[in-house]
């Protein structure tokens, strides 16, 4: 027996030492952080059969999977797709930043990529970029935020736009226009309840990720732009929701939520089944993701942008952009296939077939977009819309511990008084150096 | 293998050296090697290099920045999720350690009490420590759906608030383990020797005093094995909470596991900061384990 618990002493130093060793091993060979120099090659790059790689998180798998298989169909170059589930992608990139094993070309959620090029993820490529005839007709959010001291660091990947869903079906139920989408937060609010007082089993007015900072942030924060204010402050660095915009917003959904007519799972949703209710038809009208219009088959479904309190109209331009890693060696090969992804041929036969959005408002009425006139009301929205720009944005929003998701969950559900603090809370996150 | 080389080292002082105990000597080192080359490349390099990071600027993105101590001890102690994370892993370690200890001795006694279902019963209850324990989690994630599972129609919410967070991960913890458990206890039951229940019988013993003067005494360090494992198991819990409550609602369910996670690549992706909370860890650990070594130790002898 003694034997015995000596050997448990040992498993419970193995346990942590090999825990701790997980640790180690993500960050060892650490070092030279220097940014690589500036990528410059010929406008189109190299085509010359070279293997390149690219990382991009699992939201992004369909998009991705289509425009890399377009590519290597037609290019000598062939492209190896790895797709990594969201929650693990910042740790894996981390792993491989610490030891030098970027792949060629990953992608990175657009709200995370001030954070990145800073740390000298990405390597410079304005130049070419700058030889580009369309560079001012791509997504303005997405090149703001690959941009530091005027250097360009990356392209828009996927953009993904959350914009206001409403099931036609449910709304002809309740006595609705369904031709027409609530013009305010206000009537959302109403339009909710309405279709909550039909009664019907397991149907809701309306849904949210209420524990799930990603999706609160990309819904919510379109309201207050809507309403022409700001979340942040142009740095990034100061938390902006005591003003009334905000205010409104969070009492609006605290009424909703009170009265019954937001799906009871959203309380602890936190982001993996979050859009699920709208899919199967059981929810009136929510805020949602524009990638998943070529998903949302089984019934019909109405498109407008997201408004504010008193009106207006905004989104969040989301999705990835992205780059030339710092550890690439084929800069070349790798610039070729950005240059071909921001071309008509993947931009229109690639993307906007599968009626997803292109990244260059010069694309915006393609011929696919013409089919569907609510791909020509995501991509009109998507001119309007903005990115928010923070150094700290995982930690201030995203994270599961965030602060800003406290702030969420007094407002809706706990106390309401304490929003001074649980502002100062995420600009204390924010301004964190 | 510390026995024979000591042996062998008394043995040299005595006598003069004689090739034969060198080859012993030599011998046991090789039986060693093994042992050592696993402990050293698994357990001393990385702890070398955690104690390292813990005391350099090492931001997760962008590797060692150099030496800083003792910065990333400050920090840990001042992160606002320390003092709940370490309140709420005891809170959960004693609630783990008492179901599981109490659960395993009575399955284990009901086991080999009952002489028809036996098989039945020690199989059933062993069948849940044959599943990983993501992959538990991860049946009991959608179990516990509010959206998908099939409890759903009760209209409870099991991971809604904090406490119905901490129970039903707990439940998930003891439908896992309790075979596990039973299995060491029905061990330590059956090293307990027939004779002295016997001669409990023909005293006049009473079934309780039977348990409480001969099973629980000659259990002993079964109940020591089984504390240590479970109370270790429980302080690093992570996949449960990981997968099941990501911390919420409301952080109300961090452990300090998590906390080292989320500290690492979560947000502040500083892994100096860490590796301080993975060495404070380490150093805590080693003392609860020696403390209760000890206890189990003295009540023994």
């Amino acid at each position: 027996m003694i034997a015995f618990q000596r050997g448990s002493r040992l498993r419970a130093l193995l346990t942590i030492g090999v825990s701790t060793a997980v640790l180690a091993l993500a960050a060892c060979g650490g070092g030279g952080s220097s940014p690589e120099s500036a990528v410059s090659v010929g406008a189109e790059g190299t085509d010359d059969g070279t293997n390149l790689t690219l990382w991009t998180r699992a939201p992004l798998e369909k998009q991705a999977k289509l425009l890399v298989a377009a590519y290597n169909k037609s290019h000598k170059n062939q492209v190896a797709l790895t797709v990594v589930p969201n929650d693990d992608y910042v740790a894996k990139v981390g792993a491989a930043a610490g030891s030098s094993g970027l792949p060629d070309l990953f992608a990175a959620d657009i709200v995370y990529v001030p954070n990145w090029v800073k740390q000298g993820l990405f390597r410079d490529i304005s130049s070419n970029v700058d030889q580009l005839s369309f560079k001012d007709q791509i997504n303005q959010g997405h090149m703001k935020a690959g941009t530091m001291d005027g250097k360009k660091y990356v392209l828009p990947f996927v953009l993904d736009l959350s914009m206001l869903f409403w099931n036609k079906d449910l709304f002809k139920a309740a006595g609705l226009d369904p031709e027409k989408a609530p013009a305010t937060l206000e009537e959302y609010a109403a339009d909710a309840k309405k279709i909550q007082a039909l009664g019907k089993k397991d149907t809701y007015g309306t849904a949210t990720g209420l524990n799930c900072g990603g999706c609160l942030v990309f819904t919510w924060f379109p309201s207050v732009w809507a309403a022409g204010d700001q979340v942040m402050n142009a740095e990034g660095n100061q938390a902006n929701f005591t003003n009334d915009t905000s205010k409104k917003i969070f009492q609006t959904w605290r009424d909703l939520w009170s009265s019954g007519a937001v799906l009871p799972s959203s309380k602890d949703e936190t982001g993996a089944t979050w859009t699920a209710g709208f899919t199967e038809g059981k929810v009136g009208l929510m805020f949602y993701p524009a990638t998943l219009l070529s998903s949302t088959t089984k019934f019909d479904a109405g498109v407008a942008g997201i408004p504010g309190p008193g009106g207006g109209s905004s989104t969040f331009v989301g999705g990835d952009g992205i780059g030339v890693s710092k550890d690439s060696k084929k800069a070349a090969q790798a610039w070729n296939f950005l240059n071909w992804m921001m071309s008509e041929d993947a931009q229109v036969e690639v993307l906007a077939k599968d009626n997803d959005v292109v990244s260059r408002t010069d694309l915006a009425n393609n011929k696919y977009a013409a089919k569907d006139p609510r791909l020509v009301t995501i991509n009109q929205v998507a001119g309007k819309g903005q990115t928010p720009v923070a150094l700290n944005f995982q930690q201030a929003y995203n994270a599961a511990n965030s602060p800003w998701l406290t702030l969420v969950r007094n407002q809706v559900f706990g106390d309401a008084g304490k929003l001074e603090p649980d502002n100062q809370q995420i600009t204390s996150v924010l301004s964190s150096q | 293998m510390t026995l024979f080389v000591t042996t062998g080292r008394a043995r040299r002082l005595t006598r003069t050296v004689s090739s034969s105990s060198r080859r012993r000597a030599v011998k046991g080192w090789l039986y060693a090697a093994p042992t050592t080359i696993f402990v050293v490349v698994l357990f001393l390099i990385p702890l070398i290099l955690v104690v390292r990071m813990s005391v350099s600027r090492w931001p997760l993105l962008s590797g060692n920045q150099g030496f800083n101590a003792p910065d990333n001890y400050t920090k840990v102690i001042h992160n606002r999720f320390f003092a709940d994370s370490i309140v709420f892993t005891l809170k959960y370690t004693v609630l783990a350690t008492v179901l599981l200890i109490g659960l395993g001795l009575g399955l284990a006694l009901l086991v080999q009490e009952s002489s028809r279902w036996k098989n039945l019963l020690r199989a059933s209850f062993l069948v849940p420590s044959a599943l990983g324990l993501a992959s538990a989690s991860l049946l009991f994630y959608v179990l516990y759906s509010p959206l998908a599972g099939p409890l759903r129609g009760l209209g409870v919410s099991f991971l809604g608030t904090p406490n119905a967070a901490l129970y039903s991960t707990t439940f998930l913890i003891v439908w896992r383990f309790a075979g596990f458990y039973m299995l060491l206890m029905l061990v330590g039951l059956q090293g307990i020797p027939g004779d002295v229940y016997e001669a409990a019988r023909v005293d006049g013993a009473s079934r309780w005093q039977t348990f409480r003067r001969i099973t629980l005494p000659l259990l002993r360090p079964t109940l020591a094995l089984t504390t240590i494992l479970c109370v270790t198991g429980s302080l690093l819990a992570f996949e449960q909470f990981y997968i099941l409550t990501k911390g919420g609602p409301d952080n109300s369910t961090i452990t300090v596991v998590q906390l080292i996670y989320i500290v690492a690549f979560q947000g502040q992706n500083d892994l100096g900061v860490a590796a301080a909370l993975s060495v404070i860890v380490l150093v805590a650990l080693v003392l609860i384990n020696i403390l209760q070594l000890r206890a189990f130790r003295t009540d023994e002898r």
